[in-house]
């Protein structure tokens, strides 16, 4: 239930302020303001960009394939939205009860592709279509080191349930399973009452961090994001595989790459980043962990864990419209390269150190 | 309880039988690609209803994965900017005919003969992951690393494949 209760007004919400916070951001990094007439400090610019989107004319090009470029925006929109019924919102509210939560995930993100070539090919146009194709390319690619770094993780944690994993990651694991200081059992530092952030999987297994930064670089590309925003790169292929796409219809395509970003971001701060768990640990009887994640089901329970899940994915979103007015697009050719040349062995050889660590935390 | 899951089995499998029927009779080969999709989205929904989320899952993962590369085939083949479009049509009806039949028979006597009620039921908690992978590793090792070494004769010999250059074309 949480999908439809939480995750689509969350969502809706998410795309008018992210899009508002791609525009700010990228205007601070160029020295300039970004908009600033609508509301205040520009705050209700995307709010008035919706209202002309919505009246616009739902033009479909004479030559594209009526049928097919008509569904192709919903159904983009509806695998994305698909992924969202398996996060967690907070301690004592799980998303979809399933043991293979994560093995869906990865499923979710691959597709995507279907839809986005279904609107590459319906487009009829060369530009929608090179897009179309480049995706399918850069999603096979990314696919095969994103699933190495995501099982590094399912290898540490022993489960693919999301709440698992989060349980596992911070105080409430006391009782369930004992966390030492850096997985390391022979050190003989027992963190689990600890908790805070030294509990996290990328503390918990320091060599997870190495498998985050893949997951990262991947995530940006399996959400088609800049420096791998080659589906859609505008100053070579006009806007991509939604070219020809105007209106309900285009903004529909824009909110599912916002909430692929906002997914991905899920995804990664719950497999890494201690999901709903407070990043303030115990220390001697300030019990800071205690205090800022309350007990499983109580009202400050879901207050806590719903702040530090929400506040850490829309961290992570920023931090991905920071790197995409940062750094360049990368080459079809690069791109190719850095995912099976660089990234899959990286993944691979990381995959091994896990499952060595896995033998030291027991 | 039976009717709720009696409802969207039978829609689920009203729809597959549906989309399967779009790809035997399209002419737009990207039309059959998609309702392939479709067809696989219907059959990882009766796996679901059916309890067997991590094969439903798989479902999506495996032939998703692979539809991926059968549609981009599909866009290439179809280009409609270039040319008017590959039509598809039928060939090899009377064999067709033959081997669907005789399958059809075969799984149906099959079907037929299974004693349902000497199956055992399994209560739905029960950790589905867990339990394939040790069955995996125990009852069913062999089959399970003889796929294993298939994929890796598959992936050897398309790189080999895809390798290969005559001289004509070398650089």
């Amino acid at each position: 239930m949480s999908t439809i209760l939480f995750f689509l007004p969350f969502l809706l919400l998410f795309a008018v302020l992210a899009i508002y916070a791609e525009r700010k951001v990228s205007a601070f990094i160029q020295d300039r303001y970004g908009p600033m007439e609508v509301g205040y400090y520009g705050i209700l610019q995307t709010v008035a960009d919706l209202v002309k989107l919505l009246q616009k004319e739902d033009i479909v090009p004479t030559k594209a394939d009526r049928k097919l470029f008509l569904i192709a925006p919903i159904l983009v929109f509806t695998f994305v939205f698909a992924g969202f019924a398996v996060v967690p919102v907070t301690s004592g509210w799980e998303g979809a009860p399933i043991q293979t939560g994560v093995f869906f995930l990865l499923a979710i993100v691959s597709l995507d592709t279907i839809g986005i070539i279904m609107a590459g090919w319906a487009s009829n146009n060369k530009y929608s279509l090179f897009g179309a194709m480049r995706s399918a390319a850069q999603i096979i690619s990314y696919e095969v080191p994103l699933t190495l770094s995501v099982l590094s993780v399912v290898m540490i944690s022993q489960t693919l349930d999301l709440q698992q994993i989060s349980i596992q990651q911070g105080v409430h694991a006391v009782g369930q399973e004992t966390n030492y200081l850096f997985g390391i059992k022979a050190l003989g530092i027992d963190v689990t009452e600890i908790g805070g952030f030294l509990t996290w999987n990328v503390f918990r297994v320091p060599i997870l961090f190495i498998t985050w930064i893949i997951f990262f670089i991947t995530s940006l590309a399996e959400s088609n994001r800049a420096p791998f925003d080659l589906p859609e790169a505008e100053s070579e292929l006009v806007a991509g595989f939604q070219t020809e796409y105007s209106g309900f219809r285009w903004s529909l395509l824009m909110l599912a790459e916002y909430g692929m970003m906002l997914l991905v971001s899920f995804l990664g701060v719950i497999l890494f980043l201690g999901s709903w768990n407070s990043p303030l640990p115990n220390i001697g009887s300030v019990r800071l962990a205690d205090w800022t994640t309350g007990e499983i089901g109580t009202l400050s329970g879901h207050l806590w864990s719903a702040f530090w899940l929400i506040a850490k994915a829309l961290l992570m979103v920023l931090i991905q419209i920071w790197v995409r007015w940062t750094y360049p697009r990368i080459r079809i050719d690069q791109l190719m390269s850095v995912g099976w040349k660089y990234l899959t062995p990286i993944a691979l050889f990381v995959l091994l150190i896990a499952a060595v660590w896995r033998l030291f935390m027991i | 309880m039976v009717v709720l899951i009696e409802i969207p089995f039978y829609i689920f499998s009203g729809l597959a039988i549906l989309f399967a029927g779009v790809i035997l009779f399209t002419k737009n080969l990207l039309y059959g690609a998609f309702s392939l999709v479709g067809t696989f989205l219907c059959v990882a929904a009766i796996y679901v209803l059916a309890q067997a989320e991590f094969v439903a899952v798989t479902q999506l993962m495996v032939y998703v994965g692979g539809i991926v590369v059968l549609l981009i085939f599909g866009v290439m083949l179809t280009n409609k900017i270039t040319d008017k479009g590959i039509i598809t049509s039928s060939y090899n009806r009377f064999l067709g005919a033959i081997i669907a039949i005789s399958l059809f028979v075969v799984l149906f006597y099959g079907i037929l003969k299974i004693n349902f009620g000497a199956v055992k039921g399994q209560s739905a908690d029960m950790n589905n992951v867990n339990q394939i992978g040790v069955e995996l590793l125990t009852e069913y090792l062999l089959p399970f690393e003889i796929a294993a070494v298939v994929l890796l004769i598959a992936l050897i010999g398309s790189s080999v494949i895809s390798g290969y250059k005559t001289k004509e074309t070398d650089e």
